[in-house]
């Protein structure tokens, strides 16, 4: 069997899959999968990018995915009347305060002498600086958030249409992704995972308290979005009068419209980085990158900069996360920083780039469906699965109560599991690199 | 084809131990059979090569005899590190066999062969960096279940200076000693037969002659040595048997006085 | 008066609870850079090991207290201790035996055994929540208190009471106890010293004639008696929650690469400095400040430096700066 059959066999096997969904619970869940799938693939892409191609270890995928959310935030939503007015001045001026007190501690480490006097004018300018923000911060976040803190409370975002948030979020994604690589990438060996890791972390505990900036844990919900919305499809009387023509009632044409039209739109975006990412890999910048990845020692030696295409390669592929997490957020309508979890936003992205096939584009995209439809099918398996085994038990049991209680929780089993097994009985994945 | 469990080229040690997995090492049946007559520790027509890589031995045979120093030499890449590691088992061997003692050990793993009496001494980290020197000689000592106490003594009669710096870190001391620790730790097995691979590897002239010294000192108490060296001239002036390897093939073989009398081993090897 | 009141305030808020905090994150650090040093990675199942190695001690002291046995004043689950222990050594030694030992024996990269252990970390995570759910989980009985607030501020007349909880002793004492044997082990013992040159230099280890597969073996038992104390520890004295374990997993790791991954003593330091610097950035100082400044100066504020939920943005910090200026770590770790 060749590979252009082995590959399309597989894609149709998932596509079975989900239509199977379709027929058997609701077309609305099929597309919802088909959808999120998208996502996900456009995040395993970005993984596979960066490990894949260039065999860099990001575990702080969560982060990148939670800017892109922020800038969707950011961009789309209708800026908070009297808000900047406010406080919106003296917090940009505490960020770029900030961010000079950094950049004057980077140029005293540069400039001085090694020593305690160095030391300690790092610390004096670091110290300094922290209070002066906080000083400048603090009055001016309390005074944005309070106006009107059960509705608002924050700054708003800029009320531009929302798909400029799209690539505004791998911009964000990038800028992170630049700091970061900056320092994990530069010291004399790599620390990028710990680095990832932490960053990750620290993006979403920001999210979650700087309310000025996102509300925190009250959420904001209503983004705007790039689709129609379903309750004014309902309300025209063209799309109802198109809908009970093909025979559909109007709440779920509406609904599956909604749907299809930002699977068109979330594919049209995996195409163009689908595209651009294959472009790139067959350009001598691609050829570089895995040449590298071959044999680090013999491309240095042709001098060929390393640590560059590392940096280059960690923040495209961060970018693109940023970008799915900004489409993610523009369909869920709403930033819910509780909700980001490392084990689903990070570790689940990773198991699809390697049961997918780390170093293949097509194989991440798979991975990206096939891992999202059981992250989201298991727990209704999973339940029926409980079922059947406690239909012998006695009606009451507690044991049976604690089985089919539990099934919620055989998904990240079911996850584990898919991992290993693809570890080990096909190493290199669904769809092995070339 | 990327290698199903490499690592990407990822150098990131936050996940990553820099130290890597150890070698590979071949996997062995374990069984010997009894083959008498020859020289003590012999590799007969070895030809060997790492994993399913190029053969790097070609029909190549060393071998040692009781009360003697065997010096294998040769230009660099002639496979002299290879021939002494396919000796000790760390090599796919496809042809060829070792026998130590009147035995057949071609099926050996290298630990089975430092319990029939074997001692190396590889190249390069030869010794627990972290660990101290008196560890070092007990680590050497490990298989051993009896009191090891004396063997102990004899190293450090034979290295004064390992005793003064026992509870030193192995790591901390200079090349030579680090050398001498790790002939030391070879001979804590008291061992039938000692391989040592390059020991005088980056130490200077003085420092290198007092090792040569010692070691002839190893080979009067009878045990057997096998060596590779870098220094032709000096290794076969104390050598009583010589060896001189050719991309992977035996060149020259004789005595060590013939070898520095030979002309054309003199024009090719010893600078003329 | 105001002085003496100010001390037992910061040994009150920050000195002991930092002591206890940060003896657990010794122990789990422990146990990281233990696997690390010999298995060559870093386990992200860690964190889920000491969920599993206290969960299954949690179980047997609710069984222990149905059955009416317990360790008055001490809490029981001292006594179930050993049985979670021994559960949490035949999970690591079955997990190895059916999983790692494969990867070895095919000397895969160290980076893949970390792929391997996020399945393993899903695996461990989702077989927790099937057996004891997400939730809180109190199993904390016996006296709660060695010292109270209330006798304390009796017996000495200060305002400030400074209370030490059962807890934050017993995390103490255990951890002392356990970083003696673990030295005692690694220093003194065959079994010991034969792990460490397998960590120095495992060719040569091979060489010596050390059995890998018995080294690992001890390895992942030291790492699961280390996990379930860690657990049970940090669960007595906090809460049992699954999810907080592996939440745990972040400053567990820069603690271990704080203090230099692969060595022992560098984990234990790094544990403490990781606790210290969370506790007292995240603590608001207003409190003891009011006992040392004079009334015209009191802060207005909390005087806290950043509010509790950045402290991950701490120990993060901590690392970074520590890796800038010395990338082994404070003592030297393996990664050169």
């Amino acid at each position: 069997m060749n590979d252009t059959l082995k590959n399309t066999l597989l894609f149709a096997a998932v596509a079975l899959l989900i239509m199977s969904v379709g027929f058997q619970q609701s077309w609305n869940s099929a597309l919802l999968i088909i959808a999120m799938g998208l996502i996900s693939s456009i995040m395993a892409l970005g993984v596979n990018l960066q490990w894949g191609f260039a065999g860099l270890f990001n575990v702080g995928i969560m982060g990148f995915v939670a800017l892109g959310g922020l800038a969707a935030v950011l961009v789309g939503m209708p800026p908070t009347e009297g808000a900047f007015a406010a406080g919106g001045w003296g917090v940009l001026g505490a960020l770029l305060l900030g961010a000079g007190t950094i950049l004057l501690a980077i140029f005293v480490m540069k400039r001085m002498d090694a020593g305690w006097l160095r030391t300690l004018a790092v610390i004096g300018v670091l110290v300094a600086g922290f209070f002066l923000f906080r000083g400048l911060l603090d009055p001016s976040v309390e005074r944005i958030e309070e106006i009107n803190p059960a509705q608002t409370g924050y700054l708003g975002g800029l009320g531009l249409p929302v798909l400029i948030a799209w690539p505004v979020g791998g911009l964000f994604a990038a800028a992170a992704a630049w700091i970061i690589g900056k320092t994990a990438l530069g010291l004399r060996s790599d620390y990028l995972a710990i680095a990832t890791l932490g960053i990750a972390e620290i993006i979403i505990a920001v999210l979650k308290n700087e309310d000025w900036l996102t509300r925190g844990v009250k959420n904001v919900i209503g983004v705007p979005r790039p689709v129609p919305y379903e309750i004014d499809l309902q309300n025209s009387a063209a799309f109802v009068e198109r809908a009970a023509g093909l025979g559909f009632d109007p709440v779920e044409s509406s609904t599956l419209w909604v749907k299809f039209l930002y699977i068109i739109l979330f594919a049209a975006v995996l195409l163009i980085l689908m595209w651009m990412a294959q472009r790139a890999l067959h350009s001598p910048w691609g050829r570089m990158l895995r040449a590298i990845r071959d044999n680090e020692v013999a491309a240095e030696a042709m001098g060929k900069d390393v640590t560059a295409r590392h940096l280059q390669v960690f923040i495209l592929g961060s970018a693109i996360c940023g970008i799915a997490g900004a489409m993610m957020t523009t369909m869920d309508g709403q930033l819910t920083p509780g909700t980001y979890q490392p084990l689903r936003f990070t570790f689940l992205v990773w198991v699809m780039v390697i049961v997918g096939g780390s170093g293949n584009n097509l194989g991440a995209v798979l991975g990206g469906f096939l891992i999202w439809f059981l992250w989201v099918q298991v727990e209704p398996m999973g339940l029926w699965l409980m079922n059947a085994i406690t239909s012998g038990m006695a009606e009451g049991s507690p044991l049976k109560e604690h089985l089919i209680e539990s099934a919620a929780h055989m998904r990240l089993l079911t996850m584990g599991l898919v991992l290993l097994l693809v570890l080990r009985f096909s190493p290199r994945g669904l769809i092995p690199e070339k | 084809m990327s290698d199903p469990y490499g690592d990407r080229g990822n150098k990131d040690v936050s996940i990553a131990n820099p130290k890597g997995m150890g070698s590979e090492i071949p996997q062995r049946s374990g069984q010997t059979r009894p083959a008498p007559g020859g020289p003590f520790l012999i590799g007969e027509n070895m030809t060997a090569g790492y994993g399913n890589g190029p053969d790097i031995l070609h029909d190549c045979t060393i071998a040692v005899d009781q009360g003697e120093i065997a010096v294998i030499v040769g230009p660099n890449g002639a496979g002299k590190s290879t021939g002494m590691k396919a000796v000790f088992g760390m090599l796919d061997m496809r042809q060829g066999h070792v026998k130590l003692d009147g035995e057949d050990i071609t099926d050996l793993s290298p630990q089975a062969r430092v319990a029939k009496g074997m001692g190396f001494v590889p190249q390069t980290s030869n010794i627990f960096t972290s660990m101290t020197v008196e560890e070092n000689l007990e680590m050497g000592a490990f298989i051993r279940t009896d009191d090891f106490s004396d063997t102990m003594a004899q190293v450090y009669d034979l290295f004064p200076i390992l005793k003064e710096k026992r509870l030193q870190a192995a790591g901390e001391l200079s090349g030579g000693q680090r050398q001498q620790v790790a002939v030391g730790r070879a001979l804590m097995t008291q061992p039938k037969v000692l391989m040592l691979d390059e020991p005088t590897a980056g130490v200077s002239p003085i420092v290198m002659d007092e090792l040569f010294d010692r070691i002839i000192e190893v080979a009067r108490t009878g045990i057997p040595i096998l060596m590779v060296e870098q220094n032709a001239r000096q290794a076969l002036e104390i050598a009583d048997k010589g060896y001189v390897l050719v991309q992977g093939a035996n060149a020259y073989t004789g005595t060590g006085k013939e070898l520095l009398a030979d002309p054309e081993v003199r024009k090719s090897f010893l600078g003329g | 008066m105001d002085l003496l009141n100010a001390i037992v305030a910061f040994l009150n808020y920050v000195f002991v609870p930092g002591v206890a905090y940060g003896s657990q994150l010794a122990l789990g650090a422990l146990g990281v850079t233990l696997v690390y040093g010999i298995l060559r990675f870093s386990n992200f199942a860690h964190g889920d090991t000491m969920a599993l190695g206290a969960m299954a001690t949690v179980l047997v002291t609710w069984l222990f207290q149905s059955w009416g046995i317990s360790l008055r004043p001490l809490p029981t689950a001292l006594l179930a201790l050993p049985f979670g222990i021994a559960f949490a050594i035949l999970l690591l030694l079955g997990t190895d035996r059916a999983v790692y030992k494969f990867y070895r024996v095919k000397k895969a990269k160290p980076v893949i055994l970390v792929i391997v252990s996020l399945g393993i970390t899903f695996i461990y995570n989702g077989v927790t929540r099937f057996i004891i759910g997400a939730d809180d989980q109190n199993f904390f009985d016996g006296q709660r208190f060695i010292i109270s607030a209330r006798e304390f501020k009796r017996a000495t007349g200060l305002d400030e009471g400074l209370s030490f909880k059962t807890t934050q002793g017993i995390t103490i004492v255990t951890a002392i106890i356990v970083v003696i044997l673990l030295f005692w082990f690694l220093n003194k013992t065959r079994a010991g010293k034969s792990m460490r040159a397998y960590s120095d230099n495992e060719d040569l280890a091979l060489l010596s004639g050390i059995n890998p597969e018995r080294v690992v073996m001890i390895t992942w038992m030291i790492v699961a008696t280390l996990a379930t104390i860690a657990g049970v520890l940090y669960g007595l004295d906090k809460s049992f929650k699954p999810f907080t374990y592996f939440q745990l997993l972040l400053p567990i790791f820069a603690s271990a690469i704080v203090g230099g991954l692969g060595n022992p003593v560098g984990a234990i330091a790094g544990g403490f400095v990781i606790a210290f610097s969370e506790v007292t950035i995240t603590y608001a100082w207003k409190k003891i400040l009011v006992y040392l400044m004079p009334e015209s100066l009191e802060p207005s504020g909390l005087v806290q430096l950043l509010s509790t939920d950045y402290k991950f943005a701490v120990s993060f910090v901590i690392l970074l700066i520590v890796l800038l200026f010395k990338p082994t770590g404070l003592f030297k770790g393996q990664a050169v």
